[in-house]
C-alpha cells in the first residue's frame, strides 16, 4: 500500500470538514494497493486483502477459532499464555500486555471494560486502519479474548475521527458478530455475555492517550487524567479497564490459537511476534509491512521499502512515528526492536518508519513536526501548551529566514524543559523530536542564520512571518 | 475506637515528616513548613497536575513528579529545592511568562497576584521569548464577572469551585492547547449564583469583579474584617476600604485569609452587596416633620425633640410607645433597646421583625447545652437532617457547609422539602412532602405513626418514611436543620425526636444578620434577654433596676392600638415593618414616630422624625448567627454625619434625662472605651470628648462605645460567657442556647414572618445594592430554572 506521508501529516493540521471528502476520496482511490515482501511474517495481515470484512470469509480464515478456544480456558491461562507470548503494546510504549492485563483485579463492585485504541494519529502510523479495513473481526475478537481474561463483559473499539469511512465497515462486522452469536448474550453458547460497541473520535490526537480517550468515551473533554490511580484498577466510568492498541488486539488471536512459544520465538528475547511496520517518506516502494519484531533497520529501508529514490543519499529516518528522535544515517543500522532502539536513544513508538533523504530541511521538518504538536496538544498543562506554542512560532520564524543564534539553544533549551516535566507523554512527544533535530543537526539550523533563505528552497523565497493563532 | 491509621515517615528536604496515610506530599511538606509551589493545586478540590510548579524530586523516581497529586509512602525521599526541581519551576514561569500580558501596573491583581509572588520567588525575570503574544479582548460576563483571557493561567481553579464548591457548573473549558479558553455557561455570559467565588480564588488578575476593577490597588486600602450584614449565616468578610469624599468608602469584600467560619466562601450579597452603603439616597442629616413635611434638621433639635415628646408620652401612660427593633443592628445595641425600653420608656412593647420561633427553640432545649450545632459543626457532622427551608437561597453559607460536606466527608444528608431544592443533589435521602407538612415530619419522627397519612407520595412511601425514621435514630451526631416552616408547638416535638439520638445537635434557621441576636436579647414584649420572662425579672430588676412585669403587646397589635389612640408613640430602630409586615402607615398619623435607618424607606417616610444611622459595616459590635456563633463586627466604612444606633439611643435617653451610666456601664470592665483606640472615624472621638466634657465625664470613658456594654451582656445573657479574648480576636465564639425561665411561654406562631429572600435580594437593604439589582437573575425566575444541571 503507497502511502503518502505528506498527505497524512497535513490532514491533521488544516483538514477540515469540507476538504475531508475528498481527502478521502484520494484516500480511498489509493486503499487497494497493498504492498508486499518476501521477509514478511503475516500474522496480523495473514487476512488482508482476502475479503475477510464479510463474516464467513472470515470464518473460513480460521475467524473466531480463538474465542472459542479461550472460552475453554481459564482466564489465569489466558493472561499467562499472553505474558508469555511477549507480546508488547503496540500503541507505543510497548508494556508487555499480559502484564497489563493481570493489573485487573480479579473481584470488583464496578463493571470492567477493554478499550480498543483505535485512535492512530501519529503521524508516520497507519496501519490500524488497514486492520479495520481488511480484518476487522479480528480487532473484535481481540476485545472479546481479552475480556474474557479480565472477567469484563463489555467492549468498546474507539476509532479516529479521521477514519470516519471505516466506520461502516467495523459497524458491519459488528452486527455480523452479534448476528452469529459472537456477541451478545450467552456468545457461543458458553453463558457467558459480551457486548462490543463502537465509538468514534472527533479528531483530537490526545484522545489517543489511553486516559484522554476515556474522557473522550464519557462524553467530555479529551484531556488525560490524573495517575494514579491507572486505568487497569479505575479506568472507564470509573471501572477496571483494559487497554490496548488495534493491533496489540488483533496479535491475540494469533497467540491463542499458535501458542505463547510459537509467537515469541518470531522476535528476538522480550519482544515477542511480528509488527507492522509503516514504512514513508523517501522511499521507492512505502507501504505497511508486517516484518519480525528486531528486523534490521538498515535492511527494512533498503531491501523492504527499496531503497531512496532518484538516486538520493539518507539523511534520517524516524523509526517509531513523529514523536521519536530521529536517527542519523550513521545510526540505522540497528534492530527494530523496544529495547534496542531505546539502547539507540530513540524508541520504536507506533512502528511507523519515516525516511528522510539529503532534499529534506530538516529545520523545516522540525517545524513541521512542531506544528502538529502545537495543534494537537490538549492544552491542559502549562509546559506543553506554552512550549509547543512557543516553539512552533521560534521555528516558523527561524525557518523563514528570521533566526537568531540564541534562538537555537532557546528551541533546545525549551524542549529540554518540556521533556519529563508534562502532564502526559504528548509533551514529551514533542520535545524529544526536536532535541534531536538541533542536536544531530545544528548544522543545519545554523545555515539558516542571519538572514539566509532555507538552503534546501529552490526558490529562496522567504515565507510570510506567522499571524497569531 | 478503632485503631488510628499508622502515620508514615518520610524525609523531605533532609527533614523528618509524618503525616497519616493518604496525605497528598504537598500537604506533607507544609507541616514542616516547606512551601511547594503551586497554581493549580487547591485544597480540598479535585487534583489536577496541570501547572507543573509542584514538581519535586523523589529518591528512586527518573523524572521529577508533581507534589499535588503525589500521596506520600513510607521511606519517601523528597528533594524540594536542588537545582533540578529550581530549574523546572523558572522554566514553567518563563513558558507562563512568555504569552502573559504582563498587564501589571493596571492588573487588579497586581500586589497580590500568585504569577508576580512566584515570578519573585522562583525568578523568570529576563526573557527568552521574543514572539507576537496571543490577544483575546476581554469579556464582561456579569455585572459582576470580567474575564481577561491573556491573563487566565489555566488552573482552573474557577472551574472548580464552581462545579465542585457550588454545585453549579456555570464554568467550563473550550477548544484545546494553546487557544483553550475558560467559558461561560451561556456562551457569552454567565447565569449563574453570581457568588464570584470564582474572582475570588483566581490567582491572577484573569477574572475580575464588576464591583471592584480598576478601582484601587491593594496597597490603597484598609483591610477590615468583619461580618456580612446580610443573612442569618455570619460570614466573615475582610473589607477593602478606602478614603472617599463622604468618609471610607467600602471597595471589596472577600475572605482570602479563610479566617472565619465560612473558610473563603461568600455569597453575591457578602462580596458585593456592602454598595448599599453608599447608594445615593442615603440619609446623612436627620429629618423633622414640620408642616407636614420632613425636612433637614440638626441632632441636637432631633434629640430634643424625641426627649421632650417620649417623655410626655411616658409620663401620660408607661405602656403608650411601642419599639420595634432591628435584626440587623448588633446585640450590643438591640441589649441596649431592650433596657432602654424597659428601663427608659418604662413599657415592655417591644418586638422585631421575627422570622424564627427562638423562644420556642430555646424552651424545648430547656437549658441542655452542646445541643446547638456552630456553623463549623455543619461542616464536619457525619450526617444531617434538613427540614424545610432552601439553604441554597435562603442560607448561602450553611448550603456550601452541607454541599462540601458530603462532597469531602461523605456525610449523609436527609433533606425533607415540599419543594425539590437544589440541595436535593447531595442527599442521601430526598423526600418530598405536600407543602406545610413539615409539622407533620416533625410529628412522625417523634413517633406518630399516623402522620406519615399526610407524608406519603409518589415518592415516599410510607415505608420509605419508616426507613427513614429508623435510619436516624441510628445515626450519630446527627445536626438537624429546619427552618421557620417548623414553629410553635411542632418544635418541642422535633426537639424532643433530635435528644434522644446520641449527640445530636440542632440548628434552627432564622433569616437576618442578627435575627438570632434580636430574640437573644429579648426584643420581645414578654422576654428579656436570655429568654427569661418578664414577669420574674429576678436578675435583671437587681442589675438594671425597676421594669414593668406585665408582658405588652407584638408587633402586629401595635397598629391596632395606635388606631385606637392607645399607643401614641412608635420607636422604630432599623426595620421596616411597614413594607415587610404590612404595617398600616395610617395608623401612626395620630402616633409620635421616631424611625433609624439608613434609607427613607416606607416606614422612615411616615415618621416625625428620622434618624441616619451607620449600618453594621460602620460600626463595632458582635452579631450571632443562626447557629449561635458569636462573632466580632469590626468597623470598616463611614458615611459623615450618620451615627450608630448604639450612640442614638444612649442620646435619646439623655434627652429623657436619663442617668446614662443607669444604661451603659461605661468606666467599669474591661471594655472601658475601646472606641478610640479601635481606630474610631475622624472626629467621633472629638465630637464624643466634647459631649463627655459638657457632662462632667472622664472623656476616656464613653457610653458611645458598645463594648462598654458587653461585660453586661457576658454576665447576664445565659449561653454568652465565651471567652473574650477570644471574641476580641476575631474567633467565633459558639453561645449555647439558654432560657433563664424554663419551659417559657409558646409563642404565637403566626407572628413569624419568614424574609423568603433568594439569592439575589436582602430584604430592605438589598433594595438599595446595586450589584444585586443589576445581576439578571434577579428576576425572580422559577427554581427550576434558576437551577443549572449538574455535569
Ligand atoms: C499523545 C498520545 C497519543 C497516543 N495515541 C495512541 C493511539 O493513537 N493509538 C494507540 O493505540 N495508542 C496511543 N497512545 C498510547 C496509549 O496511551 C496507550 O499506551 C496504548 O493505547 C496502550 O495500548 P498498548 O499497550 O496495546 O500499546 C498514545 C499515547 C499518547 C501519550
Ligand atoms: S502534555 Fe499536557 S497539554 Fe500536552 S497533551 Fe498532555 S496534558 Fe495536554
Ligand atoms: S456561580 Fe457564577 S460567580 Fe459563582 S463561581 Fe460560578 S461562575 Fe463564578
Ligand atoms: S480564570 Fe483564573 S482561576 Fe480560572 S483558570 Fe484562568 S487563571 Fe485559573
Ligand atoms: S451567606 Fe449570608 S452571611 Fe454569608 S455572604 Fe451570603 S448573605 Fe452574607
Ligand atoms: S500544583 Fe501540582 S501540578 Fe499544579
Amino acid at each position: 500500500m503507497i502511502i503518502d506521508f505528506r498527505l497524512l501529516i497535513e490532514d491533521h493540521g488544516t483538514s477540515t470538514i469540507k476538504n475531508q471528502k475528498s481527502t478521502i476520496k484520494n484516500r480511498q482511490s489509493k486503499m487497494a494497493s497493498l504492498v508486499s515482501h518476501p521477509d514478511e511474517v503475516r500474522v496480523v495481515s495473514k487476512r488482508f486483502g482476502q475479503g475477510a470484512t464479510s463474516i464467513d470469509r472470515y470464518l473460513e480464515l480460521d475467524g473466531y477459532k480463538a474465542v472459542q478456544k479461550a472460552l475453554g480456558m481459564q482466564p489465569d491461562a489466558i493472561v499467562n499464555e499472553v505474558k508469555n507470548s511477549g507480546l508488547r503494546g503496540r500503541g507505543g510504549a510497548g508494556f508487555n500486555t499480559g502484564l497489563k492485563w493481570s493489573f485487573v483485579p480479579k473481584q470488583s463492585p464496578k463493571p470492567k471494560y477493554v478499550l480498543c485504541n483505535g485512535d492512530e494519529s501519529e503521524p508516520g502510523t497507519c496501519k490500524d486502519r488497514l486492520i479495520f479495513e481488511h480484518d476487522p473481526h479480528a480487532v473484535i475478537e481481540g476485545v472479546v479474548i481479552a475480556g474474557l481474561a479480565v472477567g469484563s463483559h463489555t467492549g468498546y473499539i474507539y476509532i479516529r475521527g479521521e477514519y470516519r469511512y471505516l466506520s461502516e465497515i467495523m459497524q458491519k462486522a459488528l452486527k455480523d458478530a452479534y448476528a452469529r452469536g459472537f456477541l451478545g448474550k450467552n456468545i457461543l453458547g458458553s453463558g457467558y455475555d459480551f457486548d462490543v460497541y463502537w465509538h468514534g473520535g472527533a479528531g483530537a490526537y490526545e484522545v489517543g492517550e489511553e486516559s484522554a480517550l476515556m474522557e473522550s468515551l464519557e462524553g467530555k473533554r479529551g484531556i488525560p487524567r490524573v495517575r494514579p490511580p491507572f486505568p487497569a484498577v479505575v479506568g472507564l466510568w470509573g471501572g477496571p479497564t483494559v487497554i490496548n492498541n488495534a493491533e496489540t488486539l488483533a496479535s491475540v488471536p494469533p497467540i491463542i490459537l499458535g501458542g505463547a512459544e510459537w509467537y515469541a520465538a518470531i522476535g528476538p528475547p522480550k519482544n515477542g511476534g511480528t509488527r507492522l511496520f509503516c514504512l514513508s517518506g523517501n522511499l521507492a516502494r512505502p507501504g505497511v509491512y508486517e516484518l519480525p519484531m528486531g528486523y534490521n533497520l538498515k535492511k527494512m529501508i533498503y531491501e523492504v521499502g527499496g531503497g531512496i529514490p532518484n538516486s538520493r543519499k539518507l539523511k534520517a529516518v524516524v523509526p517509531g512515528g513523529s514523536s521519536t528522535p530521529c536517527l542519523t544515517a550513521d545510526e540505522v543500522d540497528v534492530s527494530m526492536d523496544f529495547d534496542s532502539l531505546m539502547k539507540a536513544g530513540s524508541m520504536l513508538g507506533s512502528g511507523g518508519v519515516v525516511v528522510l533523504d539529503d532534499s529534506t530541511c530538516i529545520v523545516k521538518f522540525a517545524l513541521r513536526t512542531m506544528k502538529f504538536y502545537q495543534h494537537e496538544s490538549c492544552g491542559w498543562c502549562i509546559p506543553c501548551r506554552e512550549g509547543t506554542d512557543w516553539l512552533k512560532k521560534t521555528l516558523t520564524r527561524f525557518h523563514a529566514g528570521g533566526g537568531l543564534k540564541k534562538d537555537i539553544d532557546n528551541i533546545q533549551y525549551l524542549a529540554e524543559n518540556m521533556l519529563g516535566r508534562t502532564f502526559c507523554p504528548l509533551g514529551d512527544a514533542a520535545a524529544m523530536p526536536t532535541i534531536a533535530f538541533v542536536k544531530k543537526f545544528r548544522k543545519e539550523f545554523e545555515d539558516h542564520l542571519e538572514g539566509k533563505p532555507c538552503p534546501f528552497e529552490k526558490e529562496a523565497a522567504i515565507e510570510q512571518l506567522p499571524v497569531m493563532a | 475506637m478503632a485503631d488510628a491509621p499508622k502515620e508514615i515517615s518520610l524525609t523531605v528536604d533532609g527533614k523528618k515528616v509524618t503525616s497519616p496515610p493518604g496525605t497528598l506530599l504537598i500537604e506533607a511538606c507544609k507541616t514542616v513548613g516547606i512551601e511547594v509551589p503551586s497554581f493549580c493545586y487547591y485544597p480540598n478540590f479535585s487534583l489536577q497536575g496541570a501547572c507543573r510548579m509542584c514538581l519535586v524530586k523523589i529518591e528512586k523516581m527518573p523524572k521529577l513528579q508533581t507534589a499535588c497529586t503525589t500521596v506520600i509512602s513510607e521511606a519517601m525521599t523528597v528533594t524540594t529545592n536542588n537545582e533540578e526541581v529550581r530549574q523546572a519551576r523558572k522554566a514553567m514561569l518563563e513558558m507562563l511568562l512568555g504569552n502573559h500580558p504582563l498587564d501589571c501596573p493596571v492588573c487588579d491583581a497586581g500586589g497580590e497576584c500568585e504569577l508576580q509572588d512566584m515570578t519573585f520567588s522562583y525568578g523568570a525575570a529576563e526573557s527568552k521569548f521574543m514572539e507576537a503574544k496571543n490577544h483575546k479582548d476581554e469579556q464582561q460576563w456579569s455585572p459582576v464577572v470580567y474575564f481577561d483571557r491573556p491573563r487566565c493561567i489555566l488552573c482552573y481553579r474557577c472551574v472548580r469551585v464552581c462545579g465542585e464548591g457550588m454545585d453549579v457548573w456555570a464554568l467550563g473549558v473550550q477548544n484545546r492547547g494553546v487557544v483553550s479558553v475558560i467559558a461561560p455557561n451561556k456562551e457569552d455570559h454567565l447565569e449563574c449564583e453570581e457568588c464570584g467565588m470564582c474572582i475570588d480564588i483566581c490567582p491572577v488578575g484573569a477574572l475580575t469583579s464588576g464591583a471592584y476593577r480598576y478601582k484601587t490597588r491593594p496597597w490603597e486600602m484598609k483591610h477590615v474584617g468583619t461580618i456580612c450584614t446580610h443573612c442569618g449565616d455570619g460570614c466573615k468578610t475582610t473589607l477593602g476600604v478606602r478614603r472617599a469624599e463622604s468618609g471610607l468608602q467600602i471597595v471589596r469584600g472577600d475572605n482570602r485569609d479563610k479566617s472565619g467560619i465560612n473558610g473563603d466562601f461568600l455569597c453575591i450579597k457578602g462580596r458585593y452587596a456592602f454598595d448599599f452603603a453608599d447608594n445615593p439616597e442615603r440619609l446623612k442629616q436627620p429629618l423633622v416633620r414640620k408642616d407636614g413635611r420632613l425636612l433637614p434638621a440638626t441632632w441636637e433639635e432631633a434629640f430634643e425633640l424625641i426627649g421632650k415628646r417620649f417623655s410626655e408620652i411616658r409620663d401620660k401612660d408607661g405602656q403608650s410607645i411601642g419599639v420595634v427593633g432591628s435584626t440587623r443592628t448588633t446585640n450590643e445595641e438591640n441589649y441596649l433597646l431592650s433596657k432602654f425600653a424597659r428601663l427608659v420608656l418604662k413599657t415592655n412593647n417591644i418586638d422585631h421583625h421575627r422570622t424564627a420561633d427562638f423562644p420556642a427553640f430555646a424552651a424545648a432545649l430547656a437549658g441542655k447545652t452542646d445541643r446547638t450545632a456552630s456553623m463549623r459543626d455543619v461542616f464536619n457532622a457525619p450526617a444531617i437532617l434538613l427540614i424545610g427551608n432552601n439553604p441554597t437561597d435562603q442560607h448561602p453559607l450553611l448550603a456550601w457547609q452541607i454541599r462540601n460536606n458530603v462532597r469531602l466527608h461523605r456525610a449523609r444528608l436527609y433533606a425533607i422539602n415540599c419543594q425539590p431544592i437544589k440541595l436535593r443533589r447531595q442527599a442521601t435521602n430526598f423526600m418530598e412532602i405536600p407543602s406545610g407538612a413539615e409539622g407533620k415530619v416533625a410529628a412522625f419522627l417523634a413517633g406518630d405513626d399516623t402522620a406519615a397519612d399526610a407524608l406519603t407520595s409518589a415518592t415516599a412511601s410510607r415505608d420509605g418514611w419508616r426507613q427513614l425514621r429508623e435510619k436516624l435514630r441510628t445515626e450519630q451526631n446527627l445536626v438537624i436543620i429546619f427552618g421557620s416552616e417548623i414553629r410553635g408547638n411542632d418544635l418541642p416535638t422535633l426537639v424532643k425526636f433530635g435528644l434522644a439520638i446520641p449527640g445530636a445537635k440542632f440548628v434552627c434557621l432564622g433569616d437576618y444578620a442578627n435575627s438570632r441576636g434580636a430574640a437573644d436579647m429579648g426584643l420581645y414584649p414578654d422576654l428579656l434577654p436570655g429568654y427569661h420572662r418578664v414577669a420574674d425579672a429576678g436578675k435583671f430588676h437587681e442589675e438594671w433596676g425597676k421594669i414593668p412585669s406585665a408582658p405588652g403587646i407584638a408587633l402586629p397589635a401595635m397598629a391596632d392600638a395606635a388606631k385606637t389612640g392607645k399607643l401614641k408613640g412608635l420607636y422604630v430602630v432599623g426595620a421596616n415593618p411597614v413594607a415587610r409586615l404590612g404595617f398600616d402607615p395610617f395608623a401612626f398619623s395620630k402616633s409620635f414616630v421616631v424611625v433609624q435607618d439608613m434609607f427613607l424607606t416606607e416606614t422612615a417616610s411616615i415618621a416625625d422624625v428620622v434618624l441616619p444611622v451607620a449600618n453594621a459595616y460602620e460600626k463595632s459590635g458582635t452579631f450571632t448567627n443562626t447557629c449561635g456563633d458569636l462573632q466580632l463586627l469590626k468597623k470598616a466604612g463611614e458615611v459623615s454625619d450618620t451615627k450608630p444606633d448604639f450612640e442614638i439611643i444612649v442620646r435619646i435617653a439623655d434627652a429623657m434625662g436619663f442617668d446614662v451610666r443607669k444604661l451603659v456601664p461605661f468606666g467599669t470592665g474591661t471594655r472601658a472605651d475601646m472606641g478610640q483606640s479601635r481606630g474610631a472615624q475622624s472626629g467621633e472621638a472629638d465630637r464624643h470628648a466634647v459631649w463627655l466634657e459638657a457632662h462632667g465625664l472622664e472623656p476616656k470613658m464613653s457610653p458611645f462605645d458598645p463594648m462598654a456594654i458587653l461585660d453586661e451582656i457576658q454576665r447576664l445573657v445565659p449561653g454568652y460567657d465565651v471567652s473574650q479574648i477570644n471574641l476580641l480576636s476575631g474567633n467565633d465564639q459558639h453561645t449555647n442556647l439558654m432560657s433563664q425561665s424554663a419551659g417559657s411561654a409558646a409563642h404565637d406562631g403566626s407572628l413569624i414572618a419568614p424574609a423568603n429572600d433568594d439569592l439575589f435580594t436582602s430584604g430592605t437593604l438589598g433594595r438599595y445594592s446595586r450589584a444585586l439589582n443589576s445581576v439578571i437573575e434577579n428576576r425572580h425566575l422559577q427554581p427550576a430554572e434558576t437551577e443549572v444541571a449538574a455535569d
